[in-house]
């Protein structure tokens, strides 16, 4: 059976207030999905109805080919997933060892069993010689790799991470990253709910943008040529009131300007730069560079999100 | 209900315990006080040169005492109960253990085991002491072992129903609080209905007498089957996790 999540038009409300409204969205198998949003976008209260933690208000939804709200499938859907929570929950007392035994005991794995999967993720993520220490000391780095670990624990082949990285420095949200990129190599589905636009980017297949409605879905490549407005940069050797007046009389905005650079605004660059570039040329510019300068997911998350405001 | 399950739940919660040796250390105090200082002070009064109680006033006394384990255990599970629920509210670990395959009802009856056990332990434990020290203290003044007696094993028979009941009060409390400090004290209230019921025997309106104590089990037995279903009715994920503060 394959390993994805189909959802249509799933819709969560409290009270009179819609959280998640009409999201469908489809994660594939071995894929890394990245659910992206500002905060109270809702991204956490969908992945705890995909994880039949809270009840859905209205559609549909299958994980794994379970159906959530079915209550013969919850428990099926619960034993096939590995969830790390928005706060990792850890039991502060125990010792790392402790809180992932605890965790295969609940998932019924066997004592054998449990110490090889322990002894494997521990070292995997640099805290089995911090093994017997209590989590309650560790940094908050190590907790989160503990709690990936605990997701872990009984080999889901479907995680949830719910902002693994948040709250970590650089160095540590490195680790991280690094580590679900290996998870991806063992060819496990994730969905991934995250605000960090660069970090989609660089893990990511496919992304979804929330904001209570989905606003966007693609691989990140798509959703940044879906931005209509692309710019080029040319670099001259001087730029001068002749080059900008022949960019201005073709009718193209010009974005940002240097004494010897311009970011001009184009619709169609493989039609128009080599009008552009004429112009400028007989306008007496000399062309040095010219680049396209690439829409950054960021702004075409930012303009997406403002655009519902 | 899965007992296995349930089991687990409980066995994280007593290793906890024994590294925050201060929350049983409060179970275990209260039985032990009762079981050793009221011997002490039984044997005392009837050994005096001028006893201030006639020995033959002894059994009385010993019944008298013996209520001590009652009240103790609804207070007891108090601490250990709002403890380990707060505690896991606080610690927010409540959320993943939701996301495993666990019911709300093995993790309920887990954290039942894991209030009820030690509490119901250390009185059973100290009511032992408590008869062999009175029985070490009274068979010379009354020419036989007084202990153990049918009105004991009616009062441990009461013993762990009141306890269960403590407990369940203290997972509906505990589910509407958010520190251990405001649950343990609404959670004590209950010995106040147990204080009542010490007075109305000493008042003669109630004695303790070993029917008396059936039919507070009894009583207790149902109250307790109501509580559950309440705090079944609290413990259900999607309020844990939407609704707990
Ligand atoms: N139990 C609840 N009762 C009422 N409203 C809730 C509840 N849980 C979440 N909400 C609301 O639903 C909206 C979505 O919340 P959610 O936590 O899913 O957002 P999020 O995308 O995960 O945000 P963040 O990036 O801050 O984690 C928010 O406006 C939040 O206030
Ligand atoms: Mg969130």
């Amino acid at each position: 059976m394959s390993i994805t999540i189909d959802v249509e038009n799933l819709t969560k409300s409290f009270g009179t207030f819609t959280a998640v409204d009409n999201v469908s969205l489809h994660v594939d198998e071995g894929e890394v999905f990245g659910f992206l949003g500002p905060n109270g976008a809702g991204k956490t209260t969908t992945v705890r109805m995909l994880a039949c933690l809270i009840s859905k208000t209205s559609g549909r939804a299958t994980v794994g080919g379970y159906e959530i709200g079915n209550s013969s499938d919850q428990s099926k859907i619960r034993a096939m997933i590995g969830l790390l929570p928005e706060n990792v929950g850890l039991y502060e007392e125990l010792s790392a060892y402790d809180n992932l035994d605890f965790y295969g005991r609940y998932y019924k794995l066997s004592i054998q069993k449990r110490r090889e999967q322990i002894e494997y993720f521990l070292k995997m993520l640099g805290l089995w010689d911090k093994r017997d220490d209590a989590a309650g000391t560790f940094s908050k780095g190590m907790k989160q790799k503990l709690a990936i670990a605990r997701a872990l624990i009984h080999d889901p082949k479907l995680l949830f991470l719910d902002e693994p990285t948040a709250s970590l420095d650089p160095e540590a949200s490195k680790t991280v990253r690094d580590f679900i990129l290996e998870l991806k190599k063992e060819k496990r589905t994730i969905f991934l709910n995250t605000h960090l636009l660069d970090e989609a980017e660089r893990i990511c297949d496919q992304v979804a943008i929330l904001k209570t409605k989905l606003i966007a879905t693609g691989s990140p490549e798509d959703l940044r040529h879906s931005l209509s407005n692309r710019k080029v940069r040319v670099q001259l050797e001087l730029v001068d009131d002749a080059v900008t007046g022949a960019v201005k009389t073709l009718g193209f905005q010009i974005a940002e300007k240097t004494n010897n650079s311009l970011v001009i605004i184009v619709n169609n660059p493989e039609k128009e730069n080599p009008e552009i570039l004429k112009e400028i040329q007989t306008a007496g510019g000399r062309i040095q560079f010219v680049t396209e300068v690439g829409s950054s997911l960021e702004d075409v998350y930012l303009k997406l999100v403002r655009g519902t405001e | 209900m899965n007992l296995q399950n349930a089991w687990a739940v409980a066995a994280k919660d007593f290793k906890i315990y024994r590294k925050k040796i201060n929350v049983i250390r409060a179970s275990i105090a209260y039985p032990l006080i009762v079981a050793v200082l009221f011997p002490f002070i039984l044997n005392y009064s009837i050994h005096k040169e001028t006893p201030a109680v006639a020995a033959t006033l002894a059994p009385s006394l010993m019944d008298s005492f013996s209520i001590w384990f009652l009240i103790g255990s609804v207070i007891i599970p108090t601490a250990i109960t709002s403890y380990s629920l707060v505690g896991e509210k606080l610690q927010k670990s409540l959320e993943p253990l939701l996301a495993t395959p666990m019911t709300d009802g093995d993790i309920l009856l887990g954290k039942t085991i894991s209030g009820l056990v030690i509490p119901v332990a250390a009185i059973y434990i100290g009511s032992i002491i408590f008869m062999a020290l009175m029985d070490h203290f009274t068979q010379g003044v009354l020419g036989y072992l007084y202990y153990p007696n049918w009105h004991m094993g009616a009062i441990l028979l009461v013993v762990p129903l009141a306890s269960l009941m403590s407990v369940e009060v203290n997972i509906i409390i505990s589910a509407r609080v958010t520190d251990a400090r405001s649950a343990q004290q609404l959670g004590a209230l209950l010995m106040f209905p147990f204080i009542g019921l010490y007075l109305a025997a000493d008042l003669k309106i109630f004695p303790f007498t070993n029917t008396n104590l059936l039919i507070l089990a009894g009583a207790l037995a149902l109250i307790d089957l109501a509580f559950f279903f309440v705090s079944k009715a609290t413990f259900q994920r999607e309020e844990i996790l939407t609704r707990w503060k």
